[in-house]
């Protein structure tokens, strides 16, 4: 199946209850402009990956790359979308 | 005692640590590449502060898979002693030497100037030359030096006397508006289990000469100078 596998994208977020300062100074920005119904903004970080597709661990390969370098398990979660 | 200093691609600091050790101590001091595996028979790693690979996706996050630091996290294994300052410290903590992470400053400002520093722990070959409890003076230069840590790890890092530095007031009070970053427990740094790797974000290297407008960064250094002068001599014995 992952034989095929060709793109995937990886969400890469701070873990709940890890403070986001650039989210709340977003937010607060919003606030200020009117938008005062958005009461939280978290930030995070995308990556798209092209693969070139030759081998069936294909999923394993993508979640160690991803807690190994793309996102740090102590402070963040990360999501994988494939294609 | 012979000092090692990476120099990674973005360091900036390698130079006033090279500069501290050889000018300032008098001691043998190295320059080692981040794409080598040498560690040259140094005794004291220094892995140094700056923008090591621009500071890309986390700071100090790419840095971590250079060759060198293969070779770095082997002679910390083996008790050898590392100091990671500023950038140094975001290395270790992503290699995992060091517990927790170090995240966006909670004013999200780079912050440059002095702080105040409580000397908590004198028991450890980083401090064993200041008195219990001193405060002392040295610049931060950081826009990732926010410490955070939680739960169990954080109570085993206390319980185990692992904070080397808090950030404080001149007058040794550990305050909020003392604390430039939102470090938890105002925390500025910290030592493994085995307490042989250090990182701290303020930088004692800038703080080793009176010209410098401090001169209360060295005792770190002499405390290494002397925690492995007390080891060779064991050794001989």
């Amino acid at each position: 199946m992952s034989g095929s596998l060709k793109k995937a994208t990886v969400y890469v977020k701070l873990k709940d209850g890890v403070l986001d300062p650039e989210g709340k100074t977003i937010q607060k920005a919003l606030s200020q402009m009117g938008y005062s119904e958005f009461l939280s903004v978290r930030t995070g970080r995308f990556f798209e990956l092209e693969i070139e597709a030759n081998g069936s661990d294909m999923d394993s390969r993508i979640d160690e790359i991803c807690s190994k370098l793309l996102a740090n398990p102590v402070i963040e979660n990360y999501r994988v979308e494939k294609q | 005692m012979k000092v090692g200093v990476v120099t990674f691609p973005g360091s900036n600091c390698d130079y006033d640590a090279y500069a501290l050790v050889r000018h300032v101590m008098a001691e043998e001091v190295e320059f080692l590449w981040h794409k080598s595996t040498d560690l040259k028979n140094c005794e004291l790693i220094i892995l140094p502060g700056g923008f090591s690979y621009g500071d890309y996706l986390r700071s100090g996050a790419i840095a971590r898979f250079s060759p060198i630091m293969e070779a770095v996290i082997k002679f910390a294994n083996s008790g050898g002693l590392v100091l990671g300052i500023c950038n140094g410290f975001q290395m270790l903590t992503e290699c995992g030497l060091l517990p927790g992470a170090l995240i966006r400053n909670d004013s999200i400002r780079f912050r440059a100037h002095d702080v105040y520093l409580k000397v908590e722990e004198t028991s450890s070959a980083f401090t064993n030359a200041y008195a219990s409890e001193a405060v002392i003076k040295m610049p931060i230069a950081h826009g990732d030096g926010n410490y955070y840590s939680i739960g169990e790890e954080l109570r085993q890092l206390e319980d185990d006397g692992r904070v080397l530095f808090r950030y404080c007031d001149d007058e040794g009070n550990l305050t909020k508006e003392s604390n430039p970053n939102g470090s938890v427990n105002n925390i500025a740094g910290i030592v493994n289990m085995e307490r042989n790797v250090l990182g701290m974000m303020p930088h004692p290297e800038r703080a080793a000469e009176k010209i410098l407008g401090s001169v209360d960064g060295l005792k770190v250094f002499e405390s290494v100078r002397a925690a492995l002068l007390t080891l060779t001599t064991a050794g001989k014995a």
